[in-house]
This record gives C-alpha cells, structure tokens and sequence, in this order.
C-alpha cells in the first residue's frame, strides 16, 4: 500500500487536467456529431454531462477513449498531446482512463473473472492465461473492492445472473482497480430499481472520495445533479452550457433544458 | 438471496451432457450390433475416418464460438485437395506440396476474414460467395479431372501424415492405427487449451458474446476475427490433405457431405448457435457421435437412407436440449424467431431483450 501512496503522491504533481479536448469534430460521412468541442476535466472532478438523445454525448466519450477517432481536434491527456493516430482502447486503459457502458462493459455468458481481466489478461510469454491468478485477484476485487460478500456471487458466476445494479457495481469495481484516474459513466443508473440506483450513486461517490475524476452521463437530472461538480449541457453537438449544481436547483436545470428544446422548433 | 449463483454441474465439467450420451449411444450400439461395435475394427476404422470430420468441426467451434459461420471449408477442402494433389502427382514435389496446399487453405481462410472483419459482409453470405468461388476454381483448374495417387504411400509423405506406424505388430488391430489419428489428437488437445487458456480463445467468446463489448474492452475484433477464419481455412487444408492421402484420391467433390455434419457436431457438442459459449471437448464427442451414426444404424438393419435422418433428429434434439438447460433467457427468443441462421454473421440486430442494436463503432450512432 506504501508503494502505492507514492505513486498517487506522484501523480498528484504532474498534471492539471486528466484530459482535454481542444477543437475536436466528428463526421459520421456528412453528418456532423461533434462541433468545436472543447472541454477540460479537473483531476479529482465528477463532471455530470446531460443533453438530449442525439446530442452527441456517447460520441464524445467514445472519442474520449479511444473507440472512436475524432475527424479534427486536439486531444491532451494529463497536459501531454495524443497522437490521434495511435489512439485506441488499449491506450486509453494504459493511461488510466476506464470506461462503464450502461450494458456494454460486461459480457453476458462469461464469468466473472474473465470479465474482470479480458483485453489486459495475466499470461505467460506464449499468452496463456494464468487462471488460477486472475480468479484469485477476482476474488479480492470482489469482496474489498466491490463488497460482495455472503450475496451468492462467485468469480465463476456469469454476468448473466446479476442484477443491473451489481453489474454496474462490477464494472465499476473493475474500473477502481485498474487505478483508473478517470471513470468514464454511460448512464449507470438506466432501468434500475431505486435501491439500485442508490447503491451506483455510491459508487460514484467513491470515485471522488478515491481522489479520481469520473465524467457521467446520464438523463436522470436529479441523479447527475446529486453527485456532480460541474454540469455540461450538450446540444446537437455542441456545448451550450456549463452549469455549477449548486447555482442552479434540478427545477430550474429541468426548465433550462426544456427552453433549450423549444428553441429549435 | 439464499440461492447459489455459481456455475451449474453442466457449466463446470466441460462437455458433460455430450460425453454421457457418446457413452449411452456406444452402449446402445454395441447391445443392439454386438458383432460390430464389440470388435476392435470399427474403432481402428473410425481413427481414420475422424480425423478430417473432426478437425473441421473443432475449427468451426473458434468460428460458431464468436457468433460467425463458414460455409465455405467444403469448398477448401476441394481447393487445398487439388492443389496438393496436382503439385504432389504432376510436378513430383513432396512435402513442397503438402506445403503449398495447407498455404492455400490459409490464404483462403485469410481472404474470409479480410471480407467479413474488414468489408463487414455477413459471414453467412460472404463464405457462401467463396464456397461458389472456391469450388469453381478448383472445378476450372483440374477440369474436373480426379488424380489418382498410385503408389502414393510408399512416400514419406503419406507415411508420416497418414501412415500405418505399427505395420510390424502382431496384434491385427494395432497394425491398422493410423497416422492420423495421432496429428488430429495432438491438434485437438492444442486447440482445447487455446480456447480454455489462451487470450485468443477468450477473445473468440468474448466477441461471440458481443462485438460491442468485446471493443469497448480493448479487443481488436476485426484482427481476431481474421485469425479465426485464417484457423478454419488452416484446418480445412490439414483435412483435405488427410483426406486425399488416406482414399488415394483426388476428387472434386471430396468436402461434399461435411458441411452439415461439421455444423452438427459443433452444435451437439454444446457450442451456443448465439456464439459466446463453446466447447473443443464437446465438439470431439459430437463428431465421434455423428460418426458412430451410420455404421450403428446399418449395423442394425436399417438402411443407409435413415442415416441422414437420425443424425438430423440428434442434432435438433441437442440444441433443443441446450437452449433449455444452459440458456433459459434464450428460450422464448428462440422461438419467437425460429430462424436458427438470424443471429449468425454479426450478431448485432438486436440485442437478447428485443432492444434495437446498440450502435458498431463504424456506423453513425444516434447519441
């Protein structure tokens, strides 16, 4: 744990922003998803990001991490420019950014501890996994990270047999130790009950409290409005607003949305 | 929350619905054709008329497994055939030929790949375009002609690929071990610890499971699709040249007669028709069973006819079995579609609760 203070103590240092985008467009053919974004995410910020089906949210985080290359722009991550080209997945998992999808984080038939270690699996030089390891640390994941105990669930449990809220628990969990620096949240909170909802809250709660910045989308106001730092507005692409919660009440974050719907009819 | 959601008994011992049955069904056969299946010749003879059946239906496994198919390993199996036969008999070059033909399932299987993980046409219709194109080259090439392969074994060749390496025994049936037997064992043990143990395999189950999530998670799934297919037309060369050594033969139709039962020994083993859940194991015992079908049921009396008819009955009867005990969610999915062949190619219509497809990454998303 010593070895691990010190890097946070480190890392803590080196940079301002855990990423930023600087003039970033995206066109799907003649389409354009993204315009002139520019946004910066603060080290230790939840960053609450809302706007319409279509506005470009889940475009933007994809871009974020990788899954998608953005048409134009800059992207910084810890103050360093990406080359764009060599942007993906993977190297957005190297840098320490993790992202939860509302269903796509974790695969329905496989178990637990292959979820928790596919795309960066323990093997030995020829690739073979080392099993008995990677369960072992599931394991641990499992009960100090997520605090599972006692519930039924195993690392041979498949996803499949979960409730919405423990997969986002996992996928969370999963986030957590990787040591990710940002978690990056795609609507956690769709179609769950609200003991669930709850307990994702939590979850994001402890990101901040880890020292983490986390990015997180979602239509619920009142949900976003609860944990965020800061709330961007997104519209047709664009960034229209940023809004501090604590000057605007979830009434009146509601209302502003609304005008800003009636405005294109 | 009392109730246990670790695997089932079927989920942790690989195969074990499929190796039950092998055992009742050999049971079966050697109480109802005792002066068969009680006499070591049927096995010996099954070693050597196996492997290329199995050898594709295990390759066909990495393929059902990530929720694709290939239709097109009858038409390697031509393809490979001939260019191995045609090297081997006509331009007298040994191994060179052996060689070349397993090169040639490779490039086939690797131009599969390219078609469906780069140009992004279905698998089902993309491999039934190249099981035409295929099959036609190999046609126009030897004009139709079979090359027979007089004297082939005494190469080194057929001695080492299919040979009869304890010729010298006393024992009558142990003289008649073949060769390759050993090669499909020793590739089928690999193949079995590649998808159990090996990043690859997991890959292929986490890609059958979902192409969205499997890229969300840092898998490159254009490239391990390729791989996957580059496999099956890798295999598909090994089978054909097996299979063109052992009958002496070259002739165009060799691979006719192996589609179906590949795809039922895959799907009897326990591989899911949704990919995401497959089984090297469970598709060696659904070969042997396939196998074992037709000499049991002239063996019994009935005539070669019934044949295709109790293989079909099996197959349906363990996918029926499958969906029920290991997919419960699928179930009413299932035959709400009832058309088996929907969720092949890229799997991503419609997600398991009937919500409109989350969107690939290449394709322009809606938020």
């Amino acid at each position: 744990m010593a070895e691990l203070a010190q890097t946070e103590a480190a890392r803590a240092a080196d940079f301002a922003s855990i990423v930023r985008l600087e003039r970033v467009q995206k066109f799907f053919g003649p389409i354009q998803a993204l315009r002139d974004i520019d946004i910066e995410i603060g080290r230790n910020e939840t960053v609450g990001l809302i706007g319409d089906n279509g506005a470009g949210k889940s475009t933007l985080i994809k871009v974020m991490t990788g899954v998608l290359a953005p048409t134009s722009g800059r992207i910084f991550i810890r103050d360093k420019e990406i080359r764009l080209s060599d942007y993906s997945v993977r190297m957005a998992h190297d840098l320490s950014i993790e992202t939860v999808y509302q269903d796509r984080s974790l695969a329905d038939k496989q178990p637990l501890w292959r979820n928790f270690f596919v795309g960066r699996q323990i093997t030995n030089r020829l690739g073979f996994i080392d099993i008995k390891r990677e369960k072992q640390l599931a394991d641990q994941i499992l009960k100090e990270a997520i605090g599972f105990r006692g519930e039924g669930i195993t690392v041979d449990s498949t996803v499949a047999n979960l409730s919405g809220g423990e997969r986002q628990g996992i996928a969370i969990g999963r986030a957590m130790h990787y040591n990710a620096d940002l978690i990056i949240l795609d609507e956690p909170t769709v179609a769950l009950a609200v003991a669930e909802v709850r307990k994702v809250l939590d979850f994001v709660r402890r990101i901040k409290e880890a020292g983490r910045a986390c990015i997180y989308i979602e239509h619920n106001l009142a949900h976003v409005h609860e944990v965020a730092d800061r709330l961007v507005v997104l519209d047709r692409g664009r960034i229209v607003a940023e809004i501090l919660p604590k000057d605007m009440s979830v009434i009146d974050l509601t209302e502003f949305l609304i005008q800003l719907q009636h405005s294109h009819e | 929350m009392a109730i246990v959601r670790g695997p089932s008994l079927v989920e942790r011992f690989e195969g074990l619905p499929i190796i039950v049955v092998f055992f009742l069904l050999l049971g079966l056969f050697m109480y109802t054709a005792p002066q068969v299946f009680l006499q070591p010749f049927i096995y010996t003879t099954f070693l050597s008329t196996l492997p290329p059946l199995m050898l594709l239906a295990v390759g066909l496994t990495f393929v059902i497994g990530a929720g694709e198919i290939d239709l097109s390993f009858p038409a390697i199996i031509s393809f490979s055939g001939f260019v191995f036969a045609v090297l081997f008999k006509e331009y007298d070059l040994g191994w060179l030929a052996v060689i070349a033909g397993f090169a040639s399932g490779v490039l086939v299987g690797f131009i599969n790949g390219i078609i469906i993980a780069k140009i992004g046409i279905p698998s089902f219709i993309a491999t039934l375009g190249t099981q035409f194109f295929w099959f036609g080259m190999a046609t126009v090439l030897s004009g139709g002609k079979s090359y027979a392969l007089r004297g082939v074994d005494q190469s080194s060749v057929w001695q080492w690929i299919v040979g009869r390496p304890f010729e010298a025994s006393e024992t009558v049936w142990v003289t008649q071990l073949p060769m390759q037997a050993f090669w499909t064992a020793l590739i089928v043990i690999f193949l079995w610890m590649i998808m159990r143990r090996h990043r690859f395999g997991e890959h292929v189950l986490f890609i059958g499971d979902s192409n969205d999530v499997s890229r969300v998670l840092g898998i490159d799934v254009d490239r391990e699709k390729i791989k996957i297919f580059t496999l099956m037309g890798a295999l598909a060369a090994i089978a054909a040249i097996m299979l063109t050594l052992e009958n002496k033969n070259f002739f165009g139709n060799q691979g006719q007669g192996y589609l179906l039962t590949a795809i039922a020994s895959v799907l009897i083993g326990g591989t899911s028709i949704f990919g995401g859940r497959a089984t090297v194991i469970g598709t060696a015992f659904g070969s042997a069973i396939i196998l074992m079908i037709e000499p049991a049921l002239v063996a019994t009396g009935l005539t070669g006819a019934w044949v295709r008819t109790v293989q079909g009955l099996v197959f349906l009867m363990s996918i029926i079995f499958y969906l029920y005990v290991e997919e419960p969610q699928r179930r009413g999915a299932f035959f709400v579609r009832l058309g088996v062949f929907g969720r092949f190619g890229r799997g991503q219509a419609a997600d398991d609760r009937g919500r409109p497809a989350p969107h690939s990454a290449d394709t322009p998303p809606l938020s």
